[in-house]
């Protein structure tokens, strides 16, 4: 009976909301084009997150990375095409209340929002998008090594004018939407790494920093295990290492209004890297 | 009148599910959307038999990650789901089922979950030993709050928790207190084997 009765509800709630905004959404969803994704050569470099106890260099794997965030116009198609993900109808344990409450409707957006990223989106749907698009939400290494470049150098990351500017975004007060897609591109061809929103990373539940407190004796922190603990490197990195407490704070079902995502594909050409 | 018929039509229906059986009518209410087991997740257990983990859904389970060659949280992680088990009468033991997922998706294969079940003479019974791949490995982790990371050596930096969760797949209650009973946690289980 359960079933019978909240299926009729469903069904009456979504044609309320297509009646109030259907004119809007129709004309947006067709303006989506297919996201372009860039191939990026492997590499190793040094990571403020390294994997072991020594700051042995990271290495990663050649990939493709979508040149831009997801926006609302490609998210909206999304969601029309798996009507499980839009808000009205997701299972609360994968997004929280907040979930995609800047859109007018369940299943529409004002025509302002189409070229923004969109944000409010928490990792599970995240990851189902990417998932729409044979792809994946990138590792933190991943983003970090892409992110690490200018629009000319690869690894600008010792420049203290570039990482002014980055830290330069992080004072602003966030207030409202975020700007449109399409900022300048970096070494890669890559755009809106930084300046523009957060962004999920697949690995967002990996980033804690623990000490390594197996032998501390108190029970009650033996919290963690594994032969390694982490340790930051590069304390200077201040733009980077906010990204790392921010998303290291989050559940798999938080959105927050500055946090979006993009995704990455394994690089079909991707055997051994140099 | 409409509204009338419409009741007359629920009623019938109804009839026809309690006269098919009456077990019909539970499975066929809707999943809570707080549940854990709107995740889905193929797994594979020591014996190497396939289940979905929403097929779980139905009795309160003890959830926990852990892999097989990790020295030294692990071990203390099942003493800790034994020492539990063992505040319990023996009526609500027989209730409580544990599932013990890997976080190790390249190593653990259903052998190795075997090995260890037998190492550690684990009932299998009403405990579960499961992988799943990787990818999946992040999905459950995330679903159940608890983060990992995979170090150099291939060794995980993990969060070690007990997750109580009630037949239909709801968080009730989790501790991270190993090695010692956590009243509070006990006081929770209870709740709900007595409940569900």
């Amino acid at each position: 009976m359960k079933f019978f009765n909240s299926s009729v509800k469903r069904a009456a709630s979504r044609q309320g909301s297509r009646l109030a905004a259907g004119a809007i959404a129709l004309g947006l969803a067709m303006n989506v084009a297919a996201a372009e994704y860039i191939d990026i050569p492997g590499g190793k470099y040094q990571s403020v997150l390294p994997t072991a106890d020594t700051p042995l260099d990271v290495a990663i794997e050649a990939m493709s990375m979508r040149s831009e965030p997801v926006t609302n116009a490609e998210f909206l198609a999304f969601v029309k095409n798996n009507p499980q993900w839009q808000r009205d109808q997701v299972a609360g344990v994968f997004a929280e209340s907040r979930y995609l409450d800047q859109w007018p409707a369940a299943d529409a957006i004002d025509e302002t929002q189409a070229s923004q990223p969109v944000v409010k989106v928490s990792w599970f749907a995240a990851q189902a998008y990417c998932e729409s698009e044979n792809a994946r939400l990138p590792s933190w290494h991943e983003w970090e090594f892409v992110a690490a470049a200018d629009a000319t150098r690869r690894d600008a990351r010792k420049d203290p004018a570039w990482r002014n500017r980055i830290l330069g975004w992080y004072s602003q007060t966030s207030s409202g939407d975020p700007a449109q897609i399409g900022g300048e591109p970096n070494a890669y061809g890559v755009r809106d790494l930084h300046g523009l929103i957060w962004e999920w990373v697949d690995d967002f539940n990996a980033l804690f920093i623990s000490a390594d407190n197996r032998n501390q004796g108190d029970p009650d922190l033996l919290k963690f295990c594994g032969a390694g603990a982490l340790s930051m490197q590069d304390r200077d990195n201040y733009a980077i290492l906010m990204r790392i407490a921010m998303l290291s704070s989050l559940k798999g079902a938080d959105v927050t209004g500055n946090l979006g995502f993009r995704c990455v594909r394994p690089n079909s050409n991707s055997g051994a890297t140099p | 009148m409409i509204r009338q018929t419409h009741v007359i039509a629920r009623i019938v229906l109804l009839g026809l599910l309690l006269a098919s059986t009456g077990v019909t009518l539970t499975l066929a209410a809707e999943l809570p959307g707080d549940s854990v087991y709107q995740l889905q997740v193929p797994m594979v257990d020591q014996d190497g038999k396939n289940f979905d983990f929403a097929s779980l859904r139905g009795e309160p389970r003890l959830i926990t990650m852990f892999y097989t060659s990790c020295p030294y949280m692990c071990p203390l992680i099942i003493d800790t789901a034994r020492m539990t088990e063992r505040e319990l009468d023996a009526k609500q033991r027989a209730k409580l089922f544990v599932l013990m997922a890997s976080f190790d998706a390249k190593r653990d294969d259903p052998a190795a979950l075997k090995a260890q079940a037998e190492k550690r003479k684990i009932n299998t019974g009403r405990w579960t030993l499961a992988r799943t791949d990787a990818a999946n490995v992040r999905k459950l982790a995330a679903i159940l709050g608890i983060q990992y990371r995979q170090l150099d050596d291939g060794e995980f930096n993990h969060t070690s928790v007990l997750i109580l969760l009630d037949a239909e797949g709801r968080i009730a209650a989790r501790s991270e207190i190993m090695g010692k009973i956590d009243p509070e946690f006990i006081t929770a289980i209870k709740a709900v084997l007595d409940r569900d």
